[in-house]
């Protein structure tokens, strides 16, 4: 590999690490698989065509690029808190706006046209939130193919509408009921599914973890994020933000946005995990960087949320999609390295960001970045009036409305 | 590398001209004494080679009955300190039974490899099995297995082709486990010729006795595999014979008898393995 010096966004290395972390824990049967895929992958990203196809789809069937977007009111609410002394404008990258409503969509539409590229007909995936889920479901019928969705039974119950979306779009959903029936149950399955069905199946990972080569692949089709960011934030303002900042469950939508700022030291990154109940509610959040450390889970070594014997804990979210013991791998490195400071969102945090959001910028957020935006009603008030914030509004509220009816004591009929 | 007990085993058995049994139980299923004694009671049974399941509460490459066994052992309490002293236990009063331990890398490296492998080899255990650690991760684990004496047996599958084969053999010693089926534990029966194809095929790449597993769940199945493999594996069934022997998720006194009554009607298939047709 020829890596430049001093920059950050080499990684990862030929054997799939980023430092200590990622690589190809897996078994013997889907060790060529993912030899292949890696070899599959470095090809198409050299393509001139394979890129073409994937502009062309991102601009027409997907809308991108997405708006970025200077939350005013809440930069208001914020500076008011303050007695209008401070206060960093608030700005959104509007992942919300793609089509299926989320940044699940830029990966799939990279990964489907991969999958096609290796005569894959049969495609997988695994889903917390269902948002994966149903991006996965849309490529597969605009390109033809038969899709089989994993999804913890748990998620099932609390995602209704984007489990009836699933099967609209003719997607196969099934419910798994080992462990808590949550993302890291749904992601064992679709690797038991992937290890029966070989010859014929792709798997479409969903965030920006599993063995190498997804972390560094789901990130470069995420990173549309960030560069799109730059240029649009740099078109309004002439320079960089000061800050900028994502959920992370496995981390996609957050690598997507932070990768193209790495080497911008100019530039805090900031990532918010689920604080659940609190980091000190033994097993009752999912932020594997601050309260877990390192294992291998998932074919990838990274921060895991396990006891001392190993074990995986299931972790607690109020948001199916942050439900994930574990983290992608270059989350890890850069949590090692410094370079992004990783903190905890709690439900309750997360729940009074949503409602917030929801009445003074008459956008509905999905829970996911509501933890971010939680973050950034602490951040924005501690900064000075003429810096800024730019928060990735990874998806949609839609979603959440039944669930968070239900937290905030409203009856309503399900669909 | 030199004699151990596993080659001495199989090469003792072949001598018999028979293929091994090799059986898998998990450690801590469904407590850890009952474990015990199951374990201790398979050699009379007519187990040649025992593995024993390491407990993970992800266990990504196994199917619902050996899951099953897993979640049991965790919810008995049952933790890799545990597995090791289950191992000592048996070893004490059983010098000669090859021992293999088997499960995923997360709780070996949270334990510490290196503390791990002195315990284990203290224990008694002769054998690893790691699933979710192919040869491009050998310096994690298994380069340094073998300097610690113990063997480091790899899962060759149906998706190991020839040009993969002698990278999975390379470090691999003790006896090849070939995986029969592309999929998980107690899934479908393999296909018997083209096991032994496969067979045949590794054989012409190593000298190591090969056991083929996944799929075999009786005497009659064991026997037609075992007509040309070294060793015959058998885990869900026997994993299943004690859920089935459990009264509320317990023990009963049932239980070490449905395992012992299991494998040695297992072993009989491995006796009639080379018998003339
Ligand atoms: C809207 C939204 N944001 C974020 C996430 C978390 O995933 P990631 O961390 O990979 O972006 C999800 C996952 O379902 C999601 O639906």
């Amino acid at each position: 590999m020829t890596t430049m010096p001093n920059s950050l966004r080499n990684g990862p290395d030929e054997r799939g690490f980023f430092g200590l972390y990622g690589g190809r824990f897996v078994a013997e049967t889907l060790m060529p698989l993912i030899l292949e895929l890696e070899q599959a992958y470095d090809d198409a990203r050299k393509d001139p065509a394979f890129k073409a196809e994937l502009a062309s789809l991102s601009t027409h069937y997907a809308g991108r690029p997405s708006a970025l977007y200077y939350a005013e009111r809440l930069t208001e609410h914020c500076r008011a808190l303050t007695g209008g002394k401070f206060g960093a404008e608030i700005w959104f990258k509007r992942e919300e706006l793609n089509h299926t409503g989320s940044h699940k969509i830029n990966n799939c539409l990279g990964q489907i046209l991969l999958a096609r590229r290796m005569g894959k007909t049969r495609i997988i995936a695994e889903t917390g939130a269902g948002q994966h889920g149903v991006a996965s479901a849309t490529v597969s019928a605009r390109f033809g193919l038969p899709c089989v969705v994993y999804m913890g039974a748990t998620d099932v119950e609390r995602q209704k509408p984007n489990v009836f979306r699933m099967k609209l779009l003719g997607a196969e959903v099934n419910p798994v009921t080992s462990g808590a029936g949550t993302l890291k149950d749904a992601m064992n399955e679709a690797l038991r599914d992937w290890v029966t069905n070989v010859a014929d199946t792709y798997y479409l990972i969903g965030t920006a973890a599993g063995p190498h080569p997804y972390p560094a692949m789901v990130r470069d089709f995420q990173s549309v994020i960030g560069t799109e960011t730059k240029e649009q934030f740099h078109a309004a303002k002439g320079r960089l933000p000061d800050a900028v900042i994502a959920c992370i469950g496995g981390g996609s939508n957050a690598i997507g946005l932070f990768h193209p700022f790495l080497d911008d030291p100019e530039v805090a990154i900031y990532g918010v995990e689920a604080g659940g109940h609190g980091v000190d509610v033994p097993n009752g959040h999912a932020a594997s960087m601050t309260g877990g450390r390192p294992g291998v889970l998932h074919g990838n070594r990274t921060y895991l949320l396990q006891d001392g014997d190993g074990q995986i804990l299931e972790g607690h979210s109020i948001s199916a999609g942050l439900d994930y013991p574990g983290v992608g791998p270059e989350h890890s490195w850069l949590k090692d390295t410094g370079r992004v400071t990783y903190v905890p969102a709690t439900d309750k945090e997360a729940l009074d960001a949503f409602v917030l959001c929801s009445k003074l910028e008459g956008i509905i957020p999905a829970l996911e970045p509501s933890h971010a935006l939680a973050h950034v009603l602490k951040l924005a008030p501690t900064m000075d009036k003429d810096k800024s914030i730019v928060l990735c509004l990874s998806g949609r509220g839609d979603k959440d409305v039944f669930s968070v009816a239900g937290y905030l004591g409203e009856t309503m009929s399900e669909m | 590398m030199t004699e151990t007990r596993i080659s001495r085993r199989f090469a003792a058995v072949a001598a018999q001209g028979r293929p091994a049994l090799v059986t898998f139980v998990m450690a801590g299923d469904p407590d850890f004494d009952t474990a015990l004694s199951i374990v201790s009671a398979l050699p009379a049974a007519g187990a040649d080679v025992i593995e024993i399941g390491m407990p993970f509460s992800d266990p990504m490459a196994d199917g619902p009955a050996i899951q099953a066994a897993g979640l049991r052992a965790l919810h008995g309490g049952q933790t890799l300190v545990k597995t090791i002293e289950l191992v000592r236990r048996f070893r004490a009063a059983d010098a000669e039974t090859p021992i293999v331990l088997m499960g995923y890398y997360n709780p070996i490296y949270v334990y510490g490899p290196e503390r791990f492998l002195t315990d284990a080899k203290a224990a008694g255990v002769d054998g690893l099995i790691v699933v979710d650690l192919p040869p491009e991760a050998d310096d994690e684990l298994c380069t340094p297995a073998l300097a610690a004496g113990l063997n480091f047996i790899r899962l060759a599958t149906p998706t190991t082709d020839d040009h993969r084969l002698p990278r999975v053999l390379a470090n691999t010693s003790g006896f090849v486990y070939y995986v029969s089926i592309t999929g998980i534990t107690g899934a479908a029966k393999p296909d018997a010729a083209r096991v032994a194809e496969a067979v045949g095929r590794i054989k012409r790449h190593t000298s190591l006795p090969v056991a083929v597993g996944f799929g075999v769940r009786d005497a009659e199945t064991a026997r037609e595999i075992g007509r040309n493999a070294d060793g015959v594996v058998v885990g869900s069934a026997i994993v299943q014979a004690i859920a089935g022997s459990l009264v509320d998720g317990k023990a009963s006194p049932a239980t070490v008898a449905a395992v012992t009554t299991l494998v040695a009607d297992l072993a009989r298939g491995v006796a009639a393995a080379r018998a003339a047709e």
